[in-house]
């Protein structure tokens, strides 16, 4: 069954290398979606406050907000979502009365694989369970963890036989493995070790069975000339080192040319890991590239152009 | 050795001189690898003696950069051939290893368990692979762990050792301790009194409750009889992580923090740098990689710039027509033009940047953005070289 195109899937995991653009590209796919006319919730998953940052708003916590018209923003908080998945599914009675549910909890999560994993990763299948949104964007954690988190519910079928969390596995299988419905997103810059993780990636989420929906190119720099163009600028070069540009431009020039030479061969190093990139991603693979934007601030305005970006490759 | 205020290193090579191991931490993908294997070359080929570097980032370019077929937990040394071929004269061995944490974790519990009946009964148990993978930050201890085994075997006389990218920077600072206190902690205790008596107590009650509906009294059976088997180890392991904790704050250890300018990993880098003094550990040096260079804040350069993106045209016909056609130098100039402001403003915001890293310590070494990768030893030391001065 092939995958859905991405907007039009309901629960969508953005992951990748440390600092790639996780959750630039995760709050830009949300402001999308909502401009589509959906009703998006968007979650870190890691608490660092991000999100909030690229979204200009206050601090998000579990409960969801509205934050842009149609965008949704939560943190995930493992223990919150206990409590909530306790209260509305397992109806245990007399929650209260149990005492520090955070210290059961704690040890629960520590001493238990794959409890932490299932309850942040059934917060959205939830949602999407629920048709509480029509799409789920997750600022998921960086590539060493993400696997095992898609793999919490297969993982926890296995190691326990009975039980509440393992009665609940079932349908989130059932979500998280249709391609129709959630897919995951790789972040990658074209630099050498999100590009090798990357593809370290694609191998390892093969036996989760959750799709890929999309590899998306963050960072990408804008070719400043053609071959012809570059001849160009390799005489200018020589004429500005026998002192021929200082007339109209004074000495300043010799660095501006510097700085093109530099932005020149960052691109070419970049294409390097680019074609590594594409040569070793499965056929058929969406990739999608986004370009590198020089703003003075990472906010909203930001966050809107790398929209804007996707959106000129998705729609 | 010219050192400064009661021997605080002034350099990077005095620093590295007086330490016996050199933690490089700081966010994922602002080169913390690089970094230590930068200084681990210099080392080698300046200071000499056995200097090995620790990674934990299966970086492949960077075990072929130091001619490295593969490494692996076991040791392996830099050939002097590599180091000719790349025009060094090391004065010392350098020594590469990467962080195999499963062969740690295994070869952890083979010295620690008390008879082969239990080292083989948690070896063999299911569940062994899940937790040991899992609870309390096992990666950032056992790469703490196997720092402190190498150090303590004398073999080498610099360990440089690269953290993992941990969600939280104090993590592996923490981990030690937190190994500790796992393993004398109540819940610990309440999860297995009922498999050694038949007494739960009153307090225990209601937790036994939410385990058992949550998880189902089976798993929870497994979940302790794992722990009871890892609990014949437990004076074993807290001893080792106390003592790999006092490792750290021996003044024969530093720590140095590698960031980019940019703003997340520069703020990691900060939160860093405070959590260290907190825990009075030796912040040795604060390294800014991938710095853009100085020339894109000059004025007069950017007198230059303006005027090539405002009016390229009246400048290209002042240009010697033997550059290339009227119409194509001017498109030329322009894309010059408006590059160099484009990456003048990356170079501003970094500036910004570098002044709210307020707390920074005595030495900072600043890396430019090399415009190549590096693919072998020589690169290396190129980045080593700004290090070092
Ligand atoms: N296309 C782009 N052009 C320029 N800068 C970008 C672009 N995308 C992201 N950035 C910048 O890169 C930095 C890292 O981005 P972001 O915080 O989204 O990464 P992340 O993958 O979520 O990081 P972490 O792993 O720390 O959570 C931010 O300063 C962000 O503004
Ligand atoms: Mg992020």
């Amino acid at each position: 069954m092939p995958g859905a195109a991405l907007l039009d899937r309901r629960l969508l995991f953005v992951t990748g290398k440390g600092g790639v653009g996780k959750t630039t590209i995760a709050a830009a796919l949300a402001v999308l979606g909502a401009q589509q006319g959906k009703r998006v919730l968007v979650c870190e998953v890691d608490a660092k406050g991000d999100l909030a940052e690229v979204l200009e708003t206050a601090p998000t916590s579990f409960a969801e907000r509205e934050v842009q018209p149609g965008v949704f923003a939560m943190t995930m908080d493992t223990e919150e979502s206990l409590r909530e998945y306790l209260r509305l599914q397992v109806r245990i009675p007399l929650l209260a009365r149990i005492g520090p549910l955070a210290r059961t909890f704690d040890f629960l999560a520590n001493a238990a694989p794959g409890v932490k994993e299932i309850v942040t990763v059934g917060k959205f299948a939830w949602e999407v369970k629920q048709r509480h949104y029509d799409l789920v964007v997750v600022d998921a954690p960086a590539t060493g963890h993400i696997v095992g988190q898609l793999n919490a519910p297969r993982a926890i079928n296995d190691l326990v036989q009975v039980g509440l969390i393992r009665e609940q596995t079932g349908w989130m299988l059932d979500i998280l493995q249709d391609p129709a419905a959630t897919g995951v997103v790789i972040v990658a810059a074209p630099e050498e070790m999100p590009v090798v993780e990357t593809l370290e990636l694609i191998e390892r989420l093969e036996d989760t069975h959750v799709d890929l929906a999309a590899v998306i190119v963050n960072r990408v720099l804008p070719e400043l000339f053609g071959r012809a163009e570059e001849e160009v600028f390799e005489r200018l070069r020589d004429v500005e080192e026998a002192g021929g540009l200082d007339g109209a431009l004074g000495s300043g020039i010799g660095p501006v040319l510097e700085a093109a030479r530099l932005a020149v061969t960052l691109r070419r190093t970049r294409a390097g890991h680019l074609t590594h990139l594409r040569e070793g991603v499965p056929d058929g693979t969406n990739v999608v590239y986004v370009p590198e934007l020089f703003n003075r601030t990472h906010g909203l305005r930001a966050t809107r152009q790398v929209a804007d970006a996707l959106a000129a490759e998705l729609l | 050795m010219s050192a400064r205020r009661g021997g605080e290193a002034a350099t990077l090579d005095q620093l590295l001189a007086a330490k016996e191991i050199v933690v490089t931490c700081g966010s994922g993908g602002v080169g913390k690898t690089t970094t230590a294997a930068a200084l681990g070359t210099m080392a080698a080929v300046h200071l000499g003696g056995k200097v090995l570097v620790l990674t934990v980032d299966p970086a492949r370019r960077l075990a072929s950069a130091m001619g490295l077929e593969r490494f692996g937990n076991v040791e392996v040394q830099v050939s002097p051939e590599t180091f000719a071929a790349a025009g060094l004269e090391p004065r010392g061995e350098l020594w590469a290893a990467m962080l195999d944490t499963k062969q740690s974790w295994d070869d952890l519990i083979r010295r620690h368990a008390p008879d082969a009946k239990t080292r083989d009964a948690i070896l063999a148990n299911p569940l062994y692979q899940n937790v040991t993978g899992k609870f309390v930050q096992s990666h950032d201890y056992i790469a703490m762990e196997r720092l402190y085994e190498l150090h303590t075997s004398g073999v080498y006389d610099l360990i440089i050792v690269d953290t993992p990218p941990t969600r939280n920077a104090l993590d592996f600072l923490q981990a030690p301790e937190r190994m500790a206190e796992f393993f004398s902690s109540r819940l610990l205790r309440w999860l297995l009194a009922p498999y050694r008596s038949r007494f739960v107590n009153a307090a225990s009650r209601p937790f036994y409750q939410v385990a058992d509906r949550i998880l189902g009294s089976a798993f929870l059976q497994d979940i302790a009889e794992f722990f009871i088997l890892f609990q014949s180890m437990y004076d074993g392991f807290v001893q080792r992580a106390r003592a790999v904790e006092r490792v750290l704050e021996e003044r024969r250890t530093t720590f140095v923090v590698v960031s980019t300018l940019e703003a997340s990993p520069a703020h990691e880098a900060d939160f860093f740098i405070r959590a260290l003094a907190e825990r009075r550990l030796h912040l040795g040096a604060l390294v800014l990689n991938k710095v853009l260079p100085a020339y894109l804040l000059d004025p007069d350069a950017t007198r230059s710039a303006t005027r090539l993106s405002a009016d390229a045209s009246a400048v290209a016909a002042t240009v010697p027509a033997a550059v290339g056609e009227e119409a194509m130098v001017a498109r030329v100039l322009k894309e010059v033009g408006d590059s160099f402001l484009h990456f003048q403003v990356a170079a501003k915001r970094e500036a910004t940047q570098r002044a709210e890293l307020g707390s920074a310590p005595e030495v900072v070494a600043s890396v430019p953005y090399f415009d190549t990768d590096i693919f072998d030893l020589a690169g290396l030391a190129r980045v080593g070289e700004q290090l070092w001065r």
